[in-house]
């Protein structure tokens, strides 16, 4: 038994058991099979992380921000103030993750592509988008670049759900989608 | 060959215990229950806080004790647990004397003061940074230093785990055989453990230095790797280490044979092989690594690892109905089953464990694995739901069945109250199958993990989660409850049973503890030429449910914004 030694001293000469067989070459099939739905997506599915990321620092990245919010902002929001931007069609959109809010609001258009450019002034942070259930790690000093198509009109949450102190639970972001 | 008064041999089963093993299995194992009781404690403080209509702690200890509970449990009750177990599939299963008892001593105290340390540190208040501390957040150098000490006494155990298994083969305590299958499980578990101290070594040691302003800076994302290479490995130990244990425990309840040693063996083997790049499956949605990297790391490694998990679901339980149908119950598809000690914790347990482990935790982690399903997974409550259903459900709940047959046979007491040891893996099983399934279904409506409030109190922005959400994070704390209650009756009956229990003496007691050996063979059992027939049903079930689950994942997946 499992206990003692194999009583077969040539274990390794011992012939298989047809249902271990037959089940080994099942377990290899299905893990061949989700082996190539990864590939798969990545030529057919609408759902794929780009690869395109950069190192960048807070300042470098929070110029970024700064200029876009200027450029394109069309209006305020809450108590403190919140430019909401609308930035155009197929530009590139950045949005922080500092503690504990994500900044600025955005205003997208359902159907069009942007380019999200997502980085962290300070602590880890996951970007969450409510209720799509989108979630991306956020790292500071990486600027990591996705290129969004909404497919809703309303409004989204960014939920902030990489655990970064005290306040983490107020930590939250707002995205319209006209 | 080492002095024979150094050993006793167990009445019961046979087996020979060297002394200085024995000591250290029993303070091992000890020290491990310690560990799960306070882990267990916080867990229902936790629990109770989830539930948004208790919400029992505030942020401030909510955070801590979210730390605490994760390394008291993940890391210290299962690593002290299975050094015990080390030294048993060593010393005892083999005859052979420990290597170095005075280093495994060694390797025991640096365990316990590193254990200490770190706790002593996060009860502090400084250093809650959750189990995986990631950076540039910062704890307190002694939580660093507790956990390196913690490891290094770990890896010292592992060593000795290893020089016994060259005494033994020198010595040739047990034939000249191969080490037994179980033995085989420890060694698969001990090879990973090595990698795994190794890797929490190389960015632990950095971080503490850090910290300590030695070094100026430490990369996040270098830190996600190679931490990862420590955190998911770990949970790799696990998973040889209890699948030794279901063999062990088909062995002795049934006196059990593997179908093939050469399947199970390979099996193990590659564990060895393709488990270790799993730290891949914690990095899917960031920044600066490439698709292919994820791919090759989650499906190379992580598949072959999926299909050795597939092979052990087959062979153990088919290692069983071999067994009872040899014994006699060989009558249709699963008069085995039904025929089966339900009533004996050790059985059931570890019965419960393969299901929890297979049907809930496997299947979810290979979802949740692929590269693009992450992203509607990743750092929701679906993570904690998915590794409860393996390390709880799995891991601990193995070691639990174990430990009702280790009491007789290591302490020599009887377990008190047997009516209600019978109830406990049920007790807890169910707490934790509930526990994993809505925390689960809370995580794919987007309820975040590590998280104190998903009212948002006090937020200037707001987000409703769906009343549901609600719901299934209440079914949560009541799963917690029975959880608890189940851990804490086992808690209760160890320590009551090692303290308390009938003394068994050195006579052999009238009702085994330990199944004789069936025959050799699988002729003349099962149905059509088909020796395990129950068993091949239930995995092409498992099989079903998982292929159905994992399209039905990737059809949620397509309805999201396109990401590209």
């Amino acid at each position: 038994m499992s206990l003692t030694p194999p009583s077969e001293r040539l274990w390794w000469k011992e012939p298989i058991e047809r249902v271990e067989l037959l089940w080994v070459g099942l377990a290899l099939l299905w893990a061949l099979i989700m082996f190539v739905m990864m590939p798969y997506w990545h030529i057919y599915g609408k759902q794929n992380l780009s690869n395109e990321a950069y190192r960048t620092t807070p300042e470098q990245f929070s110029k970024k921000v700064d200029a876009m919010v200027e450029k394109y902002t069309v209006r305020k929001e809450t108590a403190r103030g919140y430019p909401v931007v609308a930035p155009p069609a197929g530009s590139d959109v950045y949005l922080l993750g500092r503690l504990w809010e994500w900044y600025p609001i955005l205003e997208l258009e359902k159907g069009k592509k942007y380019r999200l450019h997502l980085s962290s002034m300070d602590w880890q942070h996951g970007f969450s988008l409510q209720p799509e259930n989108i979630n991306v790690q956020v790292i500071p000093g990486y600027e990591m670049v996705i290129t969004v198509t909404p497919n809703k009109t309303g409004e989204f949450a960014i939920v902030c759900n990489e655990y970064c102190g005290i306040n983490h639970h107020q930590m939250l972001g707002r995205i319209y989608v006209k | 060959m080492a002095n024979t008064a150094e050993f006793r041999t167990c009445p019961d089963t046979g087996l020979q215990f060297h002394r200085p093993a024995e000591t250290l299995m029993k303070l091992n194992a000890v020290a491990g229950v310690v560990f799960l009781l306070l882990g267990g404690v916080l867990a229902l403080l936790l629990g109770l806080t989830r539930w948004p209509k208790y919400h029992l702690l505030g942020a401030e200890p909510f955070y801590m004790f979210l730390t605490a509970h994760g390394i008291n449990v993940l890391i210290f009750w299962i690593i002290f647990f299975e050094i015990a177990v080390l030294y048993f599939t060593s010393s005892t299963l083999l005859k052979c004397r420990l290597a170095t008892p005075r280093w495994a001593w060694l390797g025991f105290i640096l365990m316990v003061v590193g254990s200490v340390t770190t706790n002593v540190a996060v009860f502090q208040g400084n250093s809650s940074v959750m189990m995986t501390s990631y950076v540039p957040m910062s704890a307190e150098p002694a939580f660093y230093l507790g956990l390196i000490l913690f490891a290094v006494g770990a890896l010292i155990g592992c060593f000795v785990f290893l020089g016994t298994l060259v005494i033994a083969r020198a010595e040739r305590t047990y034939g000249d055989g191969s080490i037994p299958l179980v033995t085989f499980g420890a060694l698969t578990a001990c090879i990973i453990a090595i990698f795994t101290i190794a890797s929490g070594a190389i960015i632990l040691i950095p971080t503490l230095l850090w910290k300590l302003g030695l070094v100026s800076h430490i990369d996040p994302l270098m830190y996600r790797v190679i931490w990862w290479a420590f955190g998911h490995s770990s949970q790799q130990i696990n998973v040889a280490a209890h699948i030794a244990v279901w063999y062990a425990i088909a062995a002795v309840v049934f006196g059990a044979k593997p179908l093939s040693e050469k399947v199970s063996r390979m099996a193990f083997l590659l564990y060895i092989l393709f488990l270790q790049l799993a730290s891949a499956h914690h990095i899917l949605v960031d920044p600066g690594v490439s698709s292919e990297w994820k791919i090759f790391n989650t499906s190379y490694a992580m598949y072959l690892a999926v299909m050795a998990s597939m092979i052990h679901g087959l062979t153990v339980p088919g290692a069983i109905e071999a067994a009872q149908r040899k014994r006699g119950f060989n009558k249709g598809l699963f008069e085995w089953l039904r025929k089966a000690p339900w009533s004996n914790p050790s059985f059931s347990g570890m019965f419960l464990s393969l299901l929890i482990f297979g049907f809930l935790g496997g299947i979810s982690g290979v979802v949740m694995g692929t590269e693009q399903i992450n992203i509607i997974i990743h750092n929701t409550l679906y993570v904690p739901g998915h590794f409860h259903a393996t390390v709880v459900g799995g891991t601990t709940l193995a070691f639990m069945a174990l430990t009702y047959w280790l009491v007789p046979v290591l302490f020599r007491r009887d377990i008190v109250l047997p009516k209600l040891a019978s109830w406990q893996p049920y007790l807890f099983g169910i707490g934790m199958t509930g526990f994993s399934l809505f925390m689960m279904g809370a995580g794919t409506l987007g309820i975040p993990r590590r998280h104190w409030d998903i009212s948002f109190s006090g937020a200037l922005l707001n987000h409703q989660f769906p009343e549901t959400a609600y719901l299934l994070l209440g079914l949560v704390g009541i799963s917690t409850i029975l959880a608890v209650l189940g851990g804490g009756l086992f808690v209760l009956q160890i320590v009551a049973s090692i303290l308390f229990g009938k003394r068994r003496g050195e006579v052999k007691s009238a009702v085994p503890i330990i199944a004789a050996p069936v025959a050799d063979g699988l002729k003349g059992i099962g149905i059509g030429g088909v020796a395990v027939p129950g068993t091949l049903v239930l995995a092409l079930v498992f099989l079903i449910s998982f292929v159905l689950y994992y399209f039905v994942n990737w059809k949620y997946l397509s309805q999201v914004w396109g990401l590209s």
